[in-house]
């Protein structure tokens, strides 16, 4: 239960940032989830979107560097801790997290993690029993 | 064994080589020094006389021609003949200063031919083949030059000239164009937009590409290769000698043969203007020995090059020059090492799926020199997480300081925001000059 996650090359130029969402707005694409890690030059900006495909042809088109990269959405229980024992259970199953970001889910209100982790295969059967993985469709919806 | 253009002057012995090169320099001293002021009184100041130049061993006895010399007699100071005789003017641009303008007689436009066409064939052109020109018509010699020589062996000529890339690989595709003249540096935006429009090498026919006007590198050469298809071969010339085909690559590859029964090379050490011993690197100084309107004697081109002599598997005796490392005008002084713009390139060049457009930023903070390069990230560099990207730049950033043997600040830009030259390659901005 991968989802695609948008990745785009941004230089850290004035306007770029706006420049990217503008070509998301024009094509209507709504924004689930977004990151932006970035050092003094450059960064990059991780986008969970509603239409993945048509949001990877509309940045292609408008010639940004763009990549698509296979992440995992966990659904956190409600309660103290939640994010904590999903941690828990990947550094006891010796899974590195590259990086990570939160969102609450539309259709329920309920706070979802995004993680890029090194071994997507492993975290999600060590993560599965406990969490609820978001679907791509349910991502989409 | 190739085929060759014209065998008796491509294969000739050493020995045939420099009695027929003697005798049209001692020529060709007697009719400037009696034609042209600018010679006679050069040679007069050397105290020299046409009598003296019997041979291409007197050949260091002349005065070099400088670049400001084609300045200060402008426009037609340097001509040796009647300007009636002239059928044809080219110039080149005036970037760095007023421009130059050069003559050709029918007869030099039949030699200039001749030097493309000899190129063309060890490129593996014949008659049969569809030669697209997208090197620039008008003043600028390149595209005209290749023209000629194309047309002289019967090819069918697609005189396409610079611009409307899209075009470009449309005719490449629907004409079946088999040959390519043009910068290597369009030619790499060639092959970028190609793959951006969904055209694969194996929908297009070019079996071989000439490419000159500006320095590349090997690796260049192969990305080259590998992104169009076809066999990448260098050519040289520039315009005060007569154009594209002075001098140029046979199938090994490994120097260009000069057309030496025209143009006699030699290398000479830019400081001292002492003439330099075969094998060794200096700049390279040419001697008109054939061309009737504007016979340059001993020019100094500014390029630094080395020669070579070496049995060539082709089969041609031709001297070779390798490849120039850089221009003595390219060459940047920057904390005071040498650098050419080329050894970055090759750097670049050897991180694994770099690609070669960038932009060099030489700048003087606190009066120290400070060198920035500027890289397009390409899909294949790109990563989502930072530290991958990090990894890049830093291995970048060792492959330029090993090269170069100095510090650099690696700048990540986003894909074709640099911006690209269809004409000679300009990579660098020396804002040091502006602050002088
Ligand atoms: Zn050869």
């Amino acid at each position: 239960m991968l989802i695609k996650q948008l990745s785009v090359f941004v230089e850290n130029k004035k306007g770029r940032l706006s420049a990217i969402t503008d070509i998301l707005r024009q094509s209507e694409i709504d924004i689930r989830a977004l990151s932006v890690a970035d050092t003094k030059d450059f960064g990059i900006l991780r986008l969970i979107v509603n239409d993945v495909d048509k949001a990877y042809t509309a940045l292609k088109n408008g010639e940004c560097l763009v990549s698509l990269t296979d992440v995992i959405a966990v659904q956190i229980t409600d309660r103290p801790g939640g994010l904590a024992d999903a941690m828990d259970i990947l550094s006891s199953a010796e899974i590195s997290v590259e990086y990570m970001y939160a969102f609450i889910s539309k259709s329920d209100g309920l706070a979802s993690v995004i993680l890029r982790v090194d071994d997507n295969q492993k975290a999600q059967n060590v993560l599965s029993d406990k969490f609820k993985l978001l679907t791509q469709a349910e991502i989409s919806a | 064994m190739g085929n060759y253009y014209d065998k008796a002057m491509e294969c000739a012995t050493l020995n045939e080589m420099e009695s027929l090169q003697s005798f049209r320099l001692s020529q060709t001293v007697r009719r400037v020094y009696e034609n042209v002021p600018f010679y006679r009184d050069r040679m007069i100041e050397k105290g020299i006389t046409p009598d003296d130049i019997k041979s291409v061993a007197d050949l260091h006895k002349l005065p070099f021609v400088m670049k400001q010399d084609l300045r200060d007699t402008y426009p037609y100071g340097l001509f040796a003949v009647p300007l009636e005789d002239v059928v044809r003017l080219h110039a080149s641009s005036g970037t760095t200063g007023k421009q130059i303008v050069v003559g050709y007689t029918r007869n030099d436009l039949e030699i200039w031919n001749d030097c493309a066409a000899r190129a063309l064939v060890a490129a593996g052109g014949t008659k049969a083949d569809f030669m697209h020109v997208s090197y620039g018509y008008g003043l600028f010699t390149g595209g005209l030059g290749v023209h000629g020589g194309a047309e002289k062996l019967g090819m069918t000529v697609i005189p396409v000239s610079t611009g409307n890339t899209a075009r470009q690989i449309n005719i490449i595709k629907d004409f079946g164009s088999t040959l390519i003249c043009c910068t290597p540096s369009y030619a790499m935006f060639i092959a970028e937009t190609m793959r951006d429009m969904g055209i694969t090498k194996d929908q297009i026919k070019l079996k071989a590409g000439l490419f000159g006007a500006e320095p590349w590198t090997q690796e260049m050469r192969a990305t080259l290769e590998d992104m169009l298809g076809l066999k990448a071969y260098d050519i040289y010339g520039l315009t005060e000698i007569i154009g594209p085909g002075v001098s140029f690559e046979c199938e090994e590859q490994t120097g260009m043969h000069i057309c030496e029964d025209h143009f006699i090379p030699e290398i000479i050490d830019p400081d001292t203007g002492e003439v330099l011993p075969l094998g060794e690197q200096g700049e390279l100084v040419f001697t008109c020995i054939t061309k009737e309107a504007f016979p340059l004697l001993r020019y100094r081109t500014r390029d630094i090059a080395v020669l070579s002599r070496d049995k060539c598997s082709c089969g041609r005796t031709l001297i070779k020059m390798l490849k120039p490392k850089g221009r003595t005008d390219d060459m940047l002084i920057i904390r005071g090492v040498n650098v050419f713009p080329s050894q970055i390139e090759t750097a670049l060049l050897s991180v694994a799926g770099s690609e070669p457009f960038y932009h060099i930023n030489v700048d003087r903070i606190n009066n120290n020199d400070t060198l920035e390069i500027e890289v397009e990230v390409s899909e294949a560099m790109f990563s989502d997480t930072i530290k991958s990207m990090e990894d890049i730049e830093n291995t970048i950033k060792a492959a330029v300081e090993s090269v170069i043997g100095i510090g650099a600040k690696i700048t990540m830009c986003e894909p074709k925001t640099l911006k690209r030259f269809e004409g000679k390659a300009a990579h660098v901005t020396d804002r040091r000059k502006l602050l002088d």
